[in-house]
């Protein structure tokens, strides 16, 4: 199958949906010329300055106002430059975009999308590295993507373009420019369905987004030592596919939830309750969680390194729920 | 077809007696019914302000879209809002428009061109820019008004908004009611401007203060706005000093802590119901066949609302997604 990066495949799914459909619109900062990650390089060109807009920096602005557009019938696909920007649209996004439709009686729909990087590994510091997919997990009426591969990025997205709800897409900058086979034609992903990313036997660990990377990282290291780690990845997590969770976990007795947002009130958290509620009885071992620990993610390399998870802190809390003394 | 705002005549001031009319009977009985605890939550009634709603949405075609806020039932009902679905919403009936889920705060009726009453101070502005975003991909030449107040006028995303649809020429027209008060602060201390309209010139776009009482003034105002908007011209802001007769919402007196009694008695001289009544030069007569049409609708209203059914529980968990 052929390769390409995680930025090529959003771009050609943004390609690829812009095409079959022309209600799906465009909009952020600078997205006309693709100018910080890329990842809508060459979307203006070819469908030009209708329907592909470069904004002013005014995120409350034009997040709502692609609520409106889609309230009009459109489908807006709008780009937070940093995931951390999307605190100035949380009044469009939670109290309009996920209320809409159940506040006015099911008379309308919001089919819009807000991509947006977010995560550190790249020293930019508190207000640029954050994780805040537990957040949205936390509004009913939104729906949350969180791609780890090139697949599965454009598979997300060209079903989240369709879907009839808001969805809050959350990329990875550092998944950007990594590279994975991706399949020809109308691949997509359908929301709700959590993707087993390595098969194994010893534990299971739930990996969210960028941290699928480190802990099949982690599962290729502790097969060495005679661990073997099945890899889940929930793709959406909301809706969220607890079952398939729990369907390795029931065959494994044991879990890690590894994500890089804040512990508190985590994705982990919210995984941890659904496993111990649909496989209370099989497990033999606390779950475990790893997270960013709970302060802001700093810029100083090595003091952010110690924030965010490492493959180091998922192996740890492996062996501590495999009884293995480290 | 952009064509010059017609003169009114007699039957157009006419029509727009009936629908103030409409308005103001509405909101008495609303208030009436809120006060015998029948509707329940918060109700903002916009008696005082009607001539806004109307001379608006006169200027308007059913296919232009209009948002509206939390004191939002004029706006909604010059829309051509359902009666008696409105008023079902209000009692909580499962026939209601939301469906019993919005409230008094929420209305909408889509089917007429009402995307709804947004109760988020200021939240309507950019939603209406998007609007304007798609009508004018659309070409249909529609417009869509955004109603919200003076104290809305200080949120960013009244700015935000104003700088969005100034760049694109967005066919959106932003209608000021400086009803004076936001909830108790005054406009004098909440508002660095004497006139809201000034604010326009920062975004390169027209702004006009009218006469919020009355209703021509609106509608003329409203109706070259509207016309500049279907052109391609692009936003407009106009601002329409009024006063609300009422108190901002439950519990709150007409006069007390915040606005004295001559003040009401003096914005109450100029209730705009009268000043259209003379424009209209309207007899006693064909002032009795308007109140006796409103009363039969207000009536049926609230046969069909309290003759629907509460709403199943299981509804509450319905249409959370699409």
């Amino acid at each position: 199958m052929r390769e390409l990066t995680y930025a090529d495949a959003l771009n050609e799914a943004l390609h690829e949906e812009m095409e079959r459909d022309e209600k799906v619109i465009l909009f952020g900062e600078d997205i006309e010329l693709a100018y910080v990650f890329g990842v809508s390089k060459g979307i203006f060109t070819r469908f030009g300055k209708d329907r592909v807009r470069d904004t002013p920096i005014s995120e409350l602005g034009f997040v709502g106002m692609g609520v409106g557009a889609a309230m009009a019938g459109y489908r807006p696909v709008v780009e937070i430059m940093f995931e951390d920007f999307i605190m100035l649209a949380m009044d469009p996004l939670v109290n309009q975009a996920a209320k809409l439709r159940y506040m006015l009686g099911g008379q309308i729909s919001i089919p819009l999308v807000v991509r947006t990087p977010g995560g550190g590994g790249v020293q930019y510091g508190p207000t640029h590295s954050q994780c805040l997919e537990a957040w949205f997990m936390q509004v009913p009426g939104m729906k949350v993507a969180v791609p780890s591969d090139p697949a599965d990025a454009k598979g997300l997205l060209k079903a989240a373009i369709r879907d009839d709800n808001p969805v809050f897409f959350s990329e990875h900058k550092m998944l950007y420019k990594t590279k994975g086979p991706v399949p020809d034609g109308d691949h997509i992903v359908p929301f709700g369905s959590a993707a087993v990313k390595r098969a194994g036997t010893d534990i299971t660990l739930v990996g969210i987004g960028y941290q699928v990377v480190n802990c099949l990282k982690v599962a290729d290291a502790l097969a060495g030592e005679g661990i073997s780690a099945e890899v889940v990845d929930p793709r959406s997590l909301a809706p969220l596919d607890t079952a398939t969770i729990a369907e390795s976990v029931r065959k494994t007795n044991r879990c890690v939830v590894v994500e890089e947002g804040h512990l508190h009130s985590g994705v982990g958290a919210e995984i941890a309750a659904a496993i111990q509620e649909e496989a209370f009885d099989y497990l033999d071992a606390p779950i475990g969680r790893v997270a960013a620990r709970q302060a802001p993610i700093p810029f100083e390399p090595t003091l952010e390194e110690y924030v965010l998870p490492s493959p180091e802190r998922i192996t740890e809390a492996v062996k501590k729920a495999m009884g293995v003394t480290v | 077809m952009v064509t010059k705002p017609k003169a009114l005549t007699k039957k157009n001031l006419n029509e727009m007696y009936r629908t103030m009319l409409r308005i103001r009977k509405f909101e008495e009985k609303t208030d009436e019914l809120f006060m015998a605890g029948k509707i329940k939550g918060a109700v903002h009634v916009s008696i005082g302000q009607e001539a806004c709603s109307v001379g608006v949405c006169s200027a308007l075609n059913q296919d232009d879209a209009i948002l509206t806020t939390h004191r939002g039932h004029g706006h909604s009902i010059a829309k051509g809002t359902r009666l008696p679905e409105m008023m079902a919403e209000l009692l909580g009936k499962s026939t209601g428009l939301c469906r019993a889920r919005g409230g008094s705060m929420h209305i909408a009726d889509v089917s007429k061109g009402h995307y709804g009453a947004h109760s988020i101070v200021g939240a309507n502005m950019p939603m209406a820019a998007g609007m304007g975003l798609a009508y004018q991909l659309e070409k249909k030449r529609r417009v869509v008004v955004v109603f919200f107040g003076d104290g809305a006028s200080n949120q960013g995303s009244f700015h935000e908004s104003m700088n969005l649809c100034a760049i694109w020429k967005l066919p959106v027209i932003f209608f000021c009611e400086n009803n004076q008060y936001a909830v108790s602060f005054k406009v004098d201390r909440s508002t660095s401007v004497k006139d809201i309209s000034v604010r326009a010139q920062s975004y390169d776009c027209p702004g006009v203060t009218v006469d919020g009482m009355d209703v021509a003034a609106v509608y003329e105002a409203t109706a070259e706005a509207v016309r500049r908007a279907r052109k391609g011209d692009g936003p407009s802001l106009v601002e329409a000093k009024t006063y609300r007769f009422f108190g901002h919402s439950r519990g709150d007196p007409q006069f007390g802590p915040y606005r004295t009694e001559e003040e009401v008695k003096k914005w109450r001289k100029r209730d705009p119901l009268l000043l259209v009544e003379k424009m209209a030069k309207l007899t006693a007569a064909e002032k009795k066949v308007h109140e006796e049409v409103i009363v039969k609708e207000m009536n049926e209203a609230l046969e069909f609302a309290n003759n629907s059914p509460a709403p199943t529980l299981e509804s509450a968990l319905e249409d959370v997604y699409a």
